[in-house]
């Protein structure tokens, strides 16, 4: 008999998200209360997860799997989705787009992640995915009105469902050569003898490469960054790359175990490629949700590099990198949303000039985040780069780790002349003066944790380390 | 007289599949047709998957068949709904003329 309880958290989250909709259709300007009460969801299924964080189980003849590996990664894309919750109020008032829909949408692409993460079988995890992509359409042309905010939702619907065509058509060749839709099943029948399943690898590949937006499939990824209302675009930044890190480490661990050496040259390429292109396009980027799409493409790259390795340590610091990439991304976009000047929120590079004479606390912030984003010592970012560059040497990819590293020096490039365009440029107006408890919690939280990480960075390392071996 | 066998199925299946791909990537014209490939997509993988389901003698792919009618279906109302906001913004759906953003 199996015990619905451990299944707990989706089932919460699944009723939770039909009362909240009552609620929100029900209660007029329900706004304020549906996001309240999504606050409240987000907590209590953190506690929820973290009460039988321990526990390995597979549900449903084998097609839905939870341990703490997954567990680790729904707290991950929680807290992710809590504070973009919180550092987006402002904004969404501001701008009119305070539907009681985006909490609740946000909610129901959170509860695709989970599918996806923790899905053993290629039904669900596929079901998992499109659940997560189809509220990713609704969120990024949310902004009804506006002509940007809705091509790039156009954008994104048409080169996602072209992606997850190709990742369902991978499926289909998947089934086809191994018969079963069971990971582990596959996992035991998809061999180097088996053509058909390498090819329908090559396939899987290129759908979750272009959900995590990892080069060359990366052309939206600037232009919805652009065009999505910034509420929204945090969120892109931030949550699904969490969860298509994690999809990607399970592919590589339990179906595809023994295509190994194929799929390694695969993301060896990929993790390159994104590693340059972000480093190199990201430099003449002017519009800063521009540039932030074009050093999230790279600092793809880095994850894919640790996964590429194969080994525990890899995939370790794969993950470390990508809970380090979570708190920096969220911290640069509290700074973003407290940029505004004369009652419009600013996005270009140049309005940053000179912002240190009348912000100093704001600046050292950022300064604080962008030497974390370019890894330079001794903040959060240089530890985590430094675990995935051990990795990949530990594996003996010396390219990789060389042009890992001249990639973040050519990256080095665009965070510090932010940084100087906000200490040495001539001084600009400065911001309209404005408060906001939660923004500025989210931007004290990310910049401590990155300016204190060195005083034990191994904590984290070693936890991960733990969950996966367990 | 030869029968039908697996491999037929599998190359109209790739050949809807490639239609579909091609359609997304050389329409100049009008996004309704980015709509069909991309259902034309997801056809041929159910041709597959039900191909396979009966070679193979095993009824998961043609569970899987109906869930993906079924998420099919949800996509192409999501895609409509964007492209008629869109509509509202612009008043045309042209592809040519989606270039609000460079890239």
């Amino acid at each position: 008999m199996e015990n619905i309880n451990l299944f707990l958290p989706e089932i919460f989250l699944v009723l939770t998200i039909l009362a909240t909709l009552m609620i929100g259709v029900f209660f007029k300007n329900s706004y304020n209360l549906v996001t309240k009460i999504v606050y409240g969801i987000l907590v209590s299924l953190i506690l929820i997860i973290l009460n039988s964080f321990d526990e390995s189980f597979k549900l449903f003849s084998d097609s839905y799997t939870s341990n703490s590996f997954t567990n680790f990664f729904k707290i991950l894309i929680l807290i992710g989705t809590f504070f973009i919750l919180i550092i987006t109020q402002k904004f969404i008032k501001e701008n009119k787009i305070n539907n009681f829909e985006y909490p609740v949408v946000l909610l129901l692409s959170v509860l695709g992640m989970f599918i996806m993460i923790s899905a053993n079988d290629l039904i669900l995890f596929y079901l998992g995915l499109e659940l997560q992509s189809l509220a990713l359409y609704i969120l990024a042309s949310l902004d009804r009105n506006n002509l940007k905010s809705n091509e790039a939702g156009l954008k994104y619907f048409i080169l996602s469902a072209l992606a997850s065509g190709l990742l369902l058509y991978g499926c289909s060749l998947l089934y086809g050569f191994t018969s079963s839709t069971n990971f582990d099943v596959i996992g035991l029948k998809a061999n180097t003898k088996n053509l058909g399943a390498i090819f329908a690898m090559v396939f899987i590949l290129v759908g979750l490469a272009f959900k995590i937006s990892a080069v060359p499939f990366h052309m939206w990824t600037p232009d919805v960054y652009e065009g999505a209302p910034s509420s929204v675009t945090s969120f892109f930044a931030v949550v699904p790359k969490v969860a298509g890190i994690a999809v990607f480490i399970r592919f590589m661990q339990i179906p595809f175990n023994q295509l190994a050496d194929h799929w390694q040259t695969i993301l060896i390429f990929i993790s390159l490629a994104s590693m340059i292109l972000g480093a190199v396009a990201a430099i003449g980027q002017t519009n800063i949700k521009r540039l932030i799409a074009y050093s999230s493409i790279g600092h793809i790259g880095f994850a894919l590099a640790g996964i590429s390795t194969n080994s525990v340590s890899g995939y370790s610091s794969s993950i470390v990198y990508i809970s380090i990439y979570v708190v920096m991304n969220l911290g640069i976009f509290a700074c973003i949303f407290l940029m505004k000047r004369d009652g419009k929120y600013c996005e270009n590079l140049k309005d940053l000039s000179g912002i240190s004479k009348h912000h100093p606390i704001l600046s050292i912030s950022l300064l604080i985040i962008l030497f974390s984003l370019a890894g330079i010592p001794p903040f959060a970012g240089f530890f985590a780069k430094f675990y995935i560059f051990m990795s990949v040497i530990e594996s003996k990819m010396y390219t990789l780790a060389i042009m890992g590293l001249l990639s973040t020096v050519i990256s080095a490039f665009y965070y510090l002349r932010i940084i100087k365009i906000i200490y040495f440029d001539d001084v600009n107006k400065p911001f309209d003066k404005f408060k906001d408890l939660g923004i500025s919690t989210t931007l004290l939280l990310s910049s401590l944790i990155l300016a204190t990480f060195f005083v034990y960075p191994s904590y984290l390392n070693i936890l991960v380390k733990t969950l996966i071996i367990n | 007289m030869a029968s039908i066998e697996l491999g037929h199925y599998l190359t109209l299946g790739g050949v809807i599949f490639l239609l579909g791909i091609v359609g997304i990537f050389l329409n100049r014209k009008n996004v309704i047709v980015i709509l069909m490939s991309v259902e034309l997509i997801l056809l041929a993988v159910n041709i597959n998957l039900v191909a396979f389901s009966i070679y193979s003698n095993d009824i998961t792919g043609q569970i899987f068949t109906f869930f993906i009618l079924t998420v099919a279906a949800a996509e192409a109302a999501i895609g409509l709904a964007i492209i008629i906001s869109y509509y509202r913004n612009k008043g045309s759906i042209r592809v040519q003329e989606i270039n609000e953003m460079k890239g």
